[in-house]
């Protein structure tokens, strides 16, 4: 296999150690948008030139300019007492939409399962709130023996619970099934992010308080300006339900609900609430905006409606190759992704590149956890000629993800939340990966 | 003389007695299970919060408001967004690029061109005065007070049709509203059963 050595690397030579560096490949700049490995060696020796003190030995003029003038030889930056950041090379960010109420996961450029907590997808109904946490109090009320408030550092110290898991808005690739006019995986799945987050078992909660036997909902509702509020059925509160304060290993970003917010593993992400600030215990759904005259599922033509459909299914995104991408050449691709489900772990994820004609077990990379992204990869051999790339989830209920076709045929397109149709990726013969909609 | 022991050692031994027989209870908390961690909730606490309206009326206040109220109302405060008519605006200078429809679209829900407005598809009249305290104005949440609030129910309730202009709203009318939508919902019935794959 030389021949794929040479596409994803150069062989090593005399030469290398008398010519300047290269860029590994013209066209890698189009599959992954960063700096040339050029521009990081230039950057990283200016960064630190300055640092040199003029008492100390430093490289003359003629050293600098050799072709050994690489972060290796000069010494590098110190450590601060600081909040770190990446390298100033890189460049990923989310992208807000135009009214600003959301920001989209960039999936198409990261790694594992993990999202960044700066780069977790936001969504919110009257912008991000700016609380004190000091001032924050959740009250718990209703149903209940004893009527409590718990401020962050009360939470604290109760028994805690952290667990990895995905949050996904409902909305998510609602737009995909419409049409091909979203342009790149962040544009068209940038609504679901997964991060460990930390807390409190709200069943922990209840118990602390006294729930009542007849008690059947649960009304939480954030500190926001819209104050948004659902109701949850107190079964799920007491299966799985945590109030999280920590999001991967510290305080909650604020976009995601600082300084605590609903945990609802598996279900859709608004009923995640955040910014939480009450708990009210009842026996019949309150019935709020967020659950009768928005997120809820009109099926197309019928005038009818679903209602408390909670959980997120199964769904599937191959991330590279993905839109707007260019592939340099025909070779040796892995086609990588993620898949999650809100009922159970991944069982299976299948991989079509003959636009959903044959598929193939892709392998899944561990740990796979329930109600998680989890990471997929197949190892593929482009041979230049147009391809339509798609995955296919399957979760250890048995539910296979289903077609675009399936999904217009039986719900049309509604309002398109819940919408968890296969992806389709189209790479053209020079190698441009586009959005596509497969009939 | 009686035997005289130390506070301290007095003080001492309960702590000791307390750790071994009954380790969680606190002295001046109230009792909550094993963890007394957080502060009981007063009903002025409770009662600054408890603001959510259920279908069946729970959680309405006193007071009441009218179609002409609501009228005066929406035209300062509302209008701008949701447009003079109800019409809702699309404008990127507006907060979410305005504000939807309210009214019309009664009899699109199961056409190719649905659409989905408070007349049309909204399940309960409660669920309007629930949102309008708590989250209108966008720019001033949780501004209005409950007579303006049923006023502007009583505003767009008229001008939807679904209530007689001169009908005013209340805690007890205001339940007893019957949405033209009231029926359009069904549980959750995924995952879906049709075989969908080879």
């Amino acid at each position: 296999m030389d021949q794929t050595q040479e596409l994803i690397g150069e062989p090593m030579g005399e030469s290398d150690l008398e010519r300047p560096a290269q860029e590994d490949c013209p066209c890698k700049e189009d599959m992954f948008p960063k700096a040339s490995r050029r521009q990081v060696l230039r950057g990283g020796s200016l960064l630190t030139a300055a640092a040199a003190s003029v008492l100390l030995p430093r490289r003359g003029a003629l050293a600098a300019d050799a072709d050994d003038a690489g972060s290796w030889t000069v010494p590098g930056q110190l450590a601060k007492s600081d909040y770190g950041t990446r390298s100033s090379y890189e460049t990923v960010v989310r992208e807000a939409t135009p009214a600003g109420t959301d920001a989209l996961t960039p999936h198409q450029s990261l790694w594992g399962i993990i999202t960044p907590s700066g780069l977790h997808f936001e969504r919110h109904h009257n912008g991000v709130p700016t609380i004190d946490p000091a001032q924050h109090r959740l009250l718990i009320h209703g149903m209940v023996d004893r009527p409590m408030k718990y401020s962050v550092t009360d939470l604290k110290r109760f028994p805690s619970v952290s667990r990895t898991l995905f949050i996904e808005c409902s909305g998510n690739s609602g737009g995909a099934a419409r049409s091909a006019a979203l342009k790149t995986a962040q544009a068209t799945h940038g609504l679901t992010s997964t991060s460990e987050w930390t807390g409190v078992r709200v069943s922990t909660l209840m118990s602390a308080v006294g729930v009542k036997d007849s008690a059947a909902w649960v009304l939480a509702e954030g500190a926001d300006g819209a104050m948004l509020s659902r109701s949850v059925p107190i079964d799920k509160i007491m299966d799985d339900a945590f109030v999280a304060y920590a999001q991967n290993g510290e305080a909650i970003r604020p976009e995601n609900g600082y300084p605590m917010r609903l945990i609802l593993p598996g279900w859709e992400g608004n009923i995640n609430v955040k910014w939480l600030r009450r708990l009210k215990i009842g026996d019949k759904p309150f019935m709020t905006r967020e659950e009768t005259g928005k997120y809820t599922d009109l099926i197309t033509l019928t005038g009818k409606a679903r209602q408390f459909s909670w959980v997120m299914e199964a769904k599937s995104l191959i991330t590279f190759p993905s839109g707007d991408m260019r592939l340099p050449g025909k070779g040796f691709y892995e086609i990588t992704g993620i898949a999650w489900s809100g009922r159970a772990p991944i069982e299976r994820v299948e991989i079509s590149t003959d636009g959903g004609k044959s598929w193939s077990l892709a392998a899944l990379q561990e740990p796979i956890l329930p109600k998680a992204h989890t990471r997929f990869r197949y190892p593929w051999f482009w041979d230049g000629s147009e391809a339509i790339i798609e995955s296919r989830a399957t979760d250890q209920t048995g539910y296979v993800q289903p077609t675009k076709a399936f999904l217009t045929a039986h719900e049309g397109v509604g309002p398109t939340y819940h919408y968890n149709g296969i992806q389709s990726w189209k790479i053209s013969a020079d190698g441009s990966v586009s959005n596509v909609l497969v009939a | 003389m009686s035997l005289s022991l130390s506070p301290h050692l007095v003080l001492g031994a309960a702590l000791a007695l307390s750790v071994l027989v009954t380790p969680l209870a606190v002295e001046g908390q109230s009792y909550t299970g094993d963890y007394p961690f957080g502060t009981p909730a007063t009903q002025a606490d409770i009662d600054a919060w408890n603001k959510d309206v259920r279908p069946d009326g729970q959680g309405l206040p006193p007071g009441s408001g009218t179609y002409e109220k609501g009228q005066q109302i929406y035209a300062q405060q509302c209008a701008v967004c949701h447009g003079e008519n109800l019409e809702g605006i699309r404008n990127p200078n507006l907060p979410q690029n305005g504000g939807p429809a309210l009214i019309g679209g009664r009899g699109t829900l199961n056409t190719p061109r649905f659409k989905i407005t408070v007349e049309s598809y909204w399940p309960y009249a409660t669920t309007l005065y629930d949102y309008i305290l708590r989250a209108m104005p966008y720019t001033a949440p949780s501004s209005l007070k409950p007579d303006e609030v049923y006023s502007l129910v009583a505003f767009i309730l008229g001008r939807a049709n679904i209530i007689d202009k001169k009908t005013a709203m209340d805690a007890k009318s205001l339940p007893k509203v019957e949405m033209p939508n009231r029926n359009g919902f069904f549980p959750d019935n995924r995952p879906y059963p049709v075989k969908h794959y080879d």
